[in-house]
């Protein structure tokens, strides 16, 4: 190893574990879940509610689970199965991805209600 | 000629061999694109020995080839950025000649794994998925270490009658 690729490493570090905690910090508790596909909202939930969803996915099979305030990919025929490995998510800004089937479970930390709220007043 | 066609053929079937070994030995973290990328050292040692081109020829055959046999169709452009913008940042930092192919690797990985982030915003047309930039930095960092002092080796090893 040279004396530059030990700063190139650190750079890259440094870089990472800084956004890492912008991001952590940003975080709240999550509050809805959206399911998009192709970029599409296809399906909003809120994260206290516990139920099995089946994401409408074409030529294939995506189900997602809520249950204690967590969400999971329960269940994927998609060929590289990384959906189905990734921990279940919880927090604003999290998301899972299925790239095969471009399906995106994401948390938000706004719900409906509040919208709602904000324009009956 | 027949030689170098015969060295081709060789270096596509071993980089497609170290492909499977990573299809079959996944890293669970369930986050598109975190490898290890044995794949990168079969093009760092023709990036060491022999041209710019030659490696990126093989790149191309063997994540489309890898894409069709054993992994997925759909991914094949996912996999194509990441390699090509891999490839490109490992091209200027050796022609800086200011680091080892420890640091032209991690180049290599952190490149890799931005692409294909990037083309993966793209397509499926959603921004948020950039919340995987940071492990993804650790990750092709961490594989980038590992893969080029493989690679160091590999060069001290190899004959260079090979190319
Ligand atoms: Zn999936």
């Amino acid at each position: 190893m040279k004396k530059k690729d030990v700063i190139l490493i650190s750079v890259v570090l440094v870089i990472a574990l800084i956004s890492f905690g912008i991001l952590k910090f940003m975080q709240k508790d999550g509050k809805e879940v959206i399911v998009t596909m192709n970029g599409k909202m296809v399906y909003t939930t809120d994260l206290r509610e516990d139920q099995v969803y089946k994401i409408p996915v074409k030529d294939g099979e995506n189900v997602m689970e809520i249950s204690d305030g967590k969400v999971r990919m329960k269940k994927a025929d998609c060929p590289d199965q990384i959906c189905k490995h990734h921990r279940a998510i919880e927090k604003s800004g999290e998301t899972i991805v299925c790239l095969p089937h471009k399906v995106v479970i994401e948390i938000s930390s706004d719900t409906k209600e509040q919208e709602l709220d904000g324009i009956t007043r | 000629m027949t030689k170098r066609v015969a060295a081709d053929g060789l270096f596509i079937s071993l980089s497609l061999v170290v492909s499977y070994i990573e299809v079959m030995l996944p890293i669970p973290l369930g986050i598109p694109g975190v490898k290890i990328g044995l794949a990168n050292a079969v093009i760092m040692v023709l990036l060491f020995f022999s041209t710019w081109q030659r490696a990126l020829g093989i790149s191309v055959l063997r994540i489309v080839l890898a894409g069709f046999l054993f992994g997925n169709p759909m991914t094949i452009v996912y996999s194509l950025a990441g390699g090509v913008l891999s490839l490109f940042v490992m091209v200027i930092l050796k022609k800086m000649e200011e680091f080892s192919a420890v640091g032209i690797s991690v180049g290599g990985g952190v490149a890799h794994n931005l692409g294909q982030l990037t083309v993966a915003v793209l397509l499926m047309e959603n921004a948020k998925i950039y919340y995987y930039a940071p492990v993804l930095l650790i990750t092709g960092t961490i594989a980038g270490i590992a893969i080029g002092a493989l690679t160091g080796v590999l060069i001290k090893k190899m004959p260079k009658q090979l190319f």
